[in-house]
């Protein structure tokens, strides 16, 4: 291996370096997502011991559990949440990066700060945060009762609502950074040039920069859609035990039922969820890699 | 507001601290075909833009057919205009992007259709229709972004240095049917560039830029065969300018002196006076060198040739005047006898001369 490797470089043959350069890349891809991935899968094959464990024996059990109401729908709690939270998101986001993009350089610099402080602590962390503010008698109901804008406590910790404030508040950058990398792109006298043909500002919006900013957006929605399916934490810390997801539910299966075949079973129809997403994303954008942040 | 199709009254703007027009005023006919000639940074693209509207003046009014449209937004105005890098839309094939105008006016099919291919023939450009601009070479960009700023019918049609990434060949081309184009069309064209000889081949009339005013506007002839100042004479001709003191007035020429010895020009002003301080262009293709020995006459400047080059089909001959000022003097043909140290005469005739920044003198 040592022999060819310096052969290798003394040849200057760049395939074979850059093959080389790639190595511990690929070996890490291959021990720690390929074999889990393979894991994964053979594991939602075979049964749950009696007590602890699995045992070897090859079964389709645990997809047909699945199909059982209280499981389907939590996927269709999981999958209404999500559109929810992607849907505000985009509403949000969209602009954000969009007019970020359109800053000078000075100011660019100082909002990309902005959203990039907040990922120097835990998101788990700040989600601590949101309970302060959403409990009972907690920061937001004193604010808006003092602003006599309700009588009572809202008492939002624990609802959906609060769920869906959570995960928009931690997924929404990942939209704003693909919509301003893409709007970055974007050459702003193409805009005039539309305006210049005849377009008005709302024509020119929908037939250029929102067509060319489709892939950052698409990507956007690809970055917060997927992960609202399996944010298990946020759930539990905003939800309490009332709004239960896929990612609660896969969760709940490994660490509290010990029911390691039924997680995995879970986890798979997930992943195949979710890169039907993605198949449906590139078929629409005609685009190789996600733009942006991937 | 007369048979002016567009006009500008004292056009003023500034970008934060930083004046780029300073009073702009000019009045365009049907039909014409006008060149904003100047360096870059002059202000020759504000002004286009101003024109389009996608920028609004500070001070001044823009008037098209006769209508105040300087604070009409760019889509409301009959305008349109072929940008520098052309702009085309990267998502949409050549057809689309020649479209674009009339689909937005929701013309019905068949006439969009029939109105991009007559198009496409003017710039001939026939089979493109299908492709995407990433799939075009740059002259095929080009060709597209003019059909699609024509295809619209605009009372004026603004250009911003549409050649200027195209290669000398392709450029001397597109030179010739773009001038072409417009005869045929009939619009008018406000035209772009900072290359005199694109400026002085294409114009019907010339507008010479410099630092956001107009320093004279003219036919091609006048520009450059009576430059008004020497900035003009400079830029447009790529004339030597040489100052000096009156000595002789005489009925058709004026006879002036400085260091480096005295000079003829034709008197082109009556007022001119003995004493007075002048300024004098003459083009490199008049400055005639002899050599000291063969030198007669009293007239003349003593130079000594520093360098010879060879460009553009022309022979470049650089002198210094003995106070150290250059002179290019140029030839047809590939080298001449003179080599660089000999002592030479510098000297043109009277009528091959003018004198220029006249107003500024008293």
């Amino acid at each position: 291996m040592i022999k060819k490797f310096f052969k290798c470089v003394r040849s200057l043959n760049l395939n074979c370096v850059s093959l080389l350069a790639i190595l511990p890349l690929f070996a890490f891809t291959v021990m720690f997502v390929i074999g889990p991935l393979i894991y994964m899968l053979v594991l939602s094959f075979l049964q749950r011991g009696e007590v602890w464990g699995v045992v070897n024996r090859f079964t389709f059990k645990n997809y047909i559990d699945i199909l059982e109401p209280v499981y389907l729908k939590t996927f269709i709690e999981s999958f209404k949440l999500a559109l929810t939270t992607t849907t505000i998101i985009v509403l949000v986001g969209y602009p954000f990066g969009y007019f970020m993009a359109k800053l000078d350089a000075k100011w660019k610099k100082r909002m990309m700060l902005l959203i990039f402080v907040p990922f120097w602590t835990s998101s788990l962390i700040r989600l601590y945060g949101w309970i302060i503010i959403f409990r009972a008698n907690g920061l937001l109901d004193r604010v808006l009762m003092a602003l006599n804008i309700t009588d009572a406590p809202l008492k939002l910790l624990y609802t959906y609502p609060a769920v869906v404030v959570g995960m928009v508040y931690v997924l929404l950058p990942f939209m704003i950074l693909a919509v301003y990398s893409s709007a970055e792109k974007l050459d702003w006298s193409l805009v005039e040039a539309a305006r210049d043909l005849g377009a008005n500002s709302l024509q020119a919006f929908m037939t250029i920069t929102l067509k060319l900013t489709l892939p950052g957006l698409l990507s956007g929605v690809v970055l917060t859609f997927i992960p609202s399916m399996g944010l298990f934490f946020i759930a539990d810390i905003l939800g309490g035990n009332k709004v239960v997801l896929v990612g609660n539910l896969i969760q709940e299966q490994l660490m509290k039922a010990h029911n390691w075949p039924f997680a995995a079973a879970l986890s798979v129809i997930l992943m195949i969820l979710t890169s039907l997403m993605i198949y449906i994303y590139r078929r629409i954008s005609n685009v190789r890699e996600l733009e942006g942040l991937i | 507001m007369g048979d002016y199709i567009l006009e500008l009254e004292g056009i003023e703007k500034s970008f934060g601290e930083v004046k780029v027009l300073n009073g702009l005023s000019l009045s365009v006919r049907q039909g014409e075909f006008i060149t904003l000639l100047g360096p870059s940074g002059c202000g020759k693209t504000t002004t286009l833009r101003i024109i389009a509207g996608l920028e609004k003046p500070d001070k001044g009014k823009v008037y098209l057919e006769g209508k105040d449209v300087t604070y009409e937004e760019p889509n409301r105005r009959n305008v349109n205009t072929v940008f520098q890098n052309y702009a085309l839309f990267p998502h949409m094939t050549v057809e689309g992007n020649i479209s674009y105008s009339l689909r937005l006016k929701r013309l019905d099919r068949a006439k969009i259709k029939k109105a991009v291919s007559e198009a496409l023939e003017l710039v001939q450009l026939v089979g493109f229709e299908k492709r995407m601009p990433g799939e075009l070479s740059g002259g095929q960009r080009q060709r597209v972004a003019i059909a699609r700023a024509i295809v619209n019918e605009p009372k004026v049609l603004l250009l911003d240095e549409p050649l200027g990434a195209l290669d000398l060949q392709l450029r001397r081309q597109m030179q010739l049917e773009l001038k072409r184009l417009q005869k045929q069309l009939g619009i008018t064209f406000v035209y772009i560039t900072h290359d005199q000889e694109e400026a002085l081949n294409m114009s019907d009339r010339i507008a010479v830029m410099r630092d956001g005013k107009f320093e004279q506007i003219g036919t091609p002839q006048e520009v450059y065969d009576h430059p008004k100042t020497s900035y003009v004479a400079r830029f447009v001709g790529s004339a030597n300018i040489i100052c000096g003191t009156v000595s002789h007035v005489n009925e058709h020429t004026v006879v002036f002196e400085n260091k480096n010895g005295t000079g003829i020009v034709a008197r082109n002003n009556a007022s001119i006076l003995q004493g007075q301080n002048i300024t004098v262009a003459v083009r490199s293709e008049h400055i005639k060198l002899t050599p000291v020995a063969e030198a007669k006459m009293n007239l003349g400047f003593k130079g000594i040739v520093r360098e010879k080059s060879f460009a553009g089909g022309l022979l470049q001959i650089i002198v210094n005047l003995s106070d150290g000022q250059e002179l290019v003097a140029s030839r047809h043909g590939i080298d001449s006898p003179l080599v660089p140290g000999d002592n030479v005469v510098v000297t043109w005739a009277s009528e091959n001369s003018i004198m220029v920044d006249l107003e500024g003198v008293p």
